[in-house]
């Protein structure tokens, strides 16, 4: 029910906007946006601790790493396919992976690289997709591959563009929604319709994917999944917590190369 | 300017008192690279003029400074608080706590503000991410998007992702934000000073409810206590202009002769007692800890501690901020803190000041009323235990370093 890759608020600011505007101060309203923890993409700053989380349990466990690091993702090369704003691309770089950012959408690899740069981290921010990036032979130690799964036009190609990108040792982990009626309460009457978090038809519920589903496409690309963990959100604590039972909405799983 | 000393660091912190350095100490301890700023030397905050205040370091206090290896260096100078009696006047109806009830150690531990900041610095030498600038004043202070900038008078300019004021009840940073304060003024000062007395004391703390407000005698190492003396304040100034013999002759008539003989010991400080808080904890990049962020009535010994549940609380919500990326001044950060620390600060200000008010008159059937109510905590023992529990600090959402754990 969350998805960085479709920025409305730039997408319709940028048709209103003069040939002359200066670009910096464009870009950085829009990244200002982006990373205002109260703004449109509220949910996102809600739910990034718990994926975080997830994705530096997973990574941890994977490389048998020491507890506790501070930048426990050290020498680690990292891709973050439909970076948005760079919300995960930053924490990644901070955690220490050696991270290369793509989005489809131009702006908002423009608004990401110059709030990075504002932060003092370096990213290499891409206006690329994963596809092109696998036909051009790059590879990576981890993907990051949160809330992308269920916009993607073909599974299939996706997937195995996914495939050659991570390395033989390497890991992906992936986030998405469940097609449950529980998600379909949750994330399109909840989010889209009462909450008002997302824009009305920002999901179709036809094209989430049940954990079952989602570990049969990967092992037709060659990966190899394991179980899925659920995200629970908690509405009075406004909090997400991770539920090794409940992914009858969001979940997300950690797949290796088969 | 243009030669100026550039520092980077993870967080700057403007005071370099008890709280003030325990934050730093307790951050640095858990890897955060903490430069700290203050006005004094090091030598004038530990001189005995200083601050002649000892301080009732709650149960949880002392775990903290347990967890980030302060401890070491102050318990030889730190008297545990074995029972806490609690009397009205010549009332003979008391509340009486013991650590027997809890049956998990003493109470608390008495010790004298001076050696709990030499204990500091011992610490702080040992720390190579922690930078100590002192005596020197900040000249400016900017803060943005990105990041918050402290220039000192001096020239050199530091720059980092949080800046913390933990400077006290006249905070500079408080003022800087534009951060408003209230401010209740119980028109009474605080007597302090320390006796020495013929008669051990057992590790007991007396509490007593005089019309004029709370006197407290709470036992130091040896032979000797702490008094603090709460009075109305326009006889404070009498009191403090009294000849050294009037003024020990007022003290034992006060103390009684439970202690035998009692003599001065060192000076004596009057402080003015107001309960002030801030409107805002928080800011961009920016957080306030302690009386900066809010000043309570000492009745209940509770000043130092709540500022040290504020940097238990900070370095926990750090901690686990940087655990998964996340940039340690943003808003969604230190919103976290500014949540936690509210809602427990709230209900302890309200406590204190009911207590206070309650405590400090004369009024008939409010004596009785208190009286009674005493006896009858007294006599129940899960009220004891809660009111107990709230003496040694370990009620509420309890951040980790209070337990005695690190944040990790």
């Amino acid at each position: 029910m969350l998805n960085e890759e479709s920025n409305n608020i730039a997408e319709s600011t940028a048709k209103g906007a003069t040939v002359d505007l200066d670009e910096v101060e464009f870009f950085a309203k829009i990244a200002d946006s982006w990373w205002d923890p109260k703004g449109p993409f509220k949910p996102l700053h809600i739910l990034n601790p718990a994926r975080i989380g997830f994705i530096r349990q997973e990574v941890e466990k994977h490389f048998d790493l020491e507890a506790n690091l501070i930048k426990p993702f050290e020498g680690l090369r990292l891709l973050d396919i439909g970076c948005g704003g760079g919300l995960l691309s930053e924490p990644m770089c901070r955690l220490g992976a050696d991270v290369v950012a793509v989005d489809a959408s131009e702006k908002n690899i423009k608004t990401a690289s110059l709030h990075a740069e504002q932060s003092g981290l370096e990213i290499d921010f891409r206006n690329n997709t994963a596809e092109a990036l696998a036909e051009a032979g790059e590879q990576f130690d981890i993907i990051v591959n949160m809330e992308v799964i269920e916009h993607v036009a073909d599974v299939d190609i996706y997937l195995s563009a996914c495939r050659k990108l991570l390395k033989p040792d390497g890991i992906m982990l992936l986030s998405t929604i469940n097609r449950t009626a529980k998600a379909y309460l949750f994330a399109i009457v909840g989010a889209e319709h009462i909450l008002r978090w997302l824009p009305v038809g920002a999901h179709d519920w036809n094209k989430f994917i049940t954990p079952k589903e989602l570990a049969a496409f990967s092992e037709k690309a060659g990966f190899a999944p394991k179980a899925p963990t659920g995200f629970v959100f908690n509405p009075f604590m406004q909090k997400w917590s991770l539920s090794d039972r409940d992914v009858a909405v969001n979940y997300a799983m950690a797949v290796t190369a088969d | 300017m243009a030669e100026a000393t550039e520092l980077t660091s993870d967080i700057t912190i403007i005071g370099g008192g008890l709280a003030g350095l325990t934050a730093a100490i307790g951050l640095a301890d858990h890897g955060f690279d903490v430069t700290v700023v203050d006005r004094a030397a090091q030598e004038a905050l530990t001189d005995v003029s200083y601050d002649g205040r000892s301080s009732a370091l709650a149960f949880a206090s002392c775990q903290l400074f347990e967890a980030i290896s302060v401890w070491q260096y102050m318990e030889p100078y730190a008297q545990p608080i074995l029972e806490i009696r609690v009397s009205d006047g010549p009332s003979l109806l008391h509340l009486h706590f013991d650590n027997e009830t809890l049956g998990d150690g003493p109470l608390g531990h008495l010790v004298e503000n001076r050696h709990t900041q030499i204990a500091l610095f011992e610490r702080m030498k040992e720390l190579d991410n922690l930078t100590f600038l002192a005596p020197t004043k900040v000249a400016d202070i900017k803060r943005d998007k990105a990041s918050a900038t402290v220039t000192l008078e001096d020239g050199r300019v530091i720059t980092s992702k949080l800046l913390l004021g933990i400077d006290g009840r006249g905070s500079m940073v408080r003022a800087h934000a534009g951060i408003p304060t209230s401010k209740i003024d119980y028109k009474q000062h605080g007597i302090v000073c320390s006796i020495e007395h013929e008669f051990g004391h057992c590790g007991i703390a007396h509490e007593r409810f005089l019309p004029s407000g709370p006197f407290a005698i709470l036992p130091l190492t040896g032979n000797r206590s702490s008094l603090v003396w709460t009075e109305k304040s326009h006889l404070t100034e009498t009191i403090m202009g009294l000849s050294d013999r009037a003024f020990q002759s007022e003290v034992q008539r006060r103390v009684g002769d439970f202690l035998g003989d009692v003599k001065i010991i060192g000076g004596r400080w009057a402080y003015p007692i107001s309960l002030q808080y801030a409107h805002d904890y928080v800011a961009e990049r920016l957080a306030l800890l302690g009386d900066a962020a809010h000043g309570i009535h000492p009745i209940s010994g509770q000043g130092l501690n709540l500022g040290l549940k504020d940097v238990a609380a900070l370095i926990e919500v750090l901690v686990d901020a940087r655990k998964v990326g996340l940039d340690i001044g943003s808003t969604q950060v230190l919103d976290r803190y500014a949540q936690w620390r509210t809602t427990d600060n709230a209900s302890i200000y309200a406590i204190t000041d009911i207590f206070n008010r309650l405590f400090s008159n004369d009024i008939e059937p409010l004596m009785l009323a208190r009286d009674l109510g005493m006896a009858a905590v007294d006599k129940v023992v899960p009220l004891k235990n809660f009111f107990m529990s709230h003496a040694r600090g370990t009620v509420g959402d309890l951040p980790k370093l209070l337990r005695g754990e690190k944040a990790l």
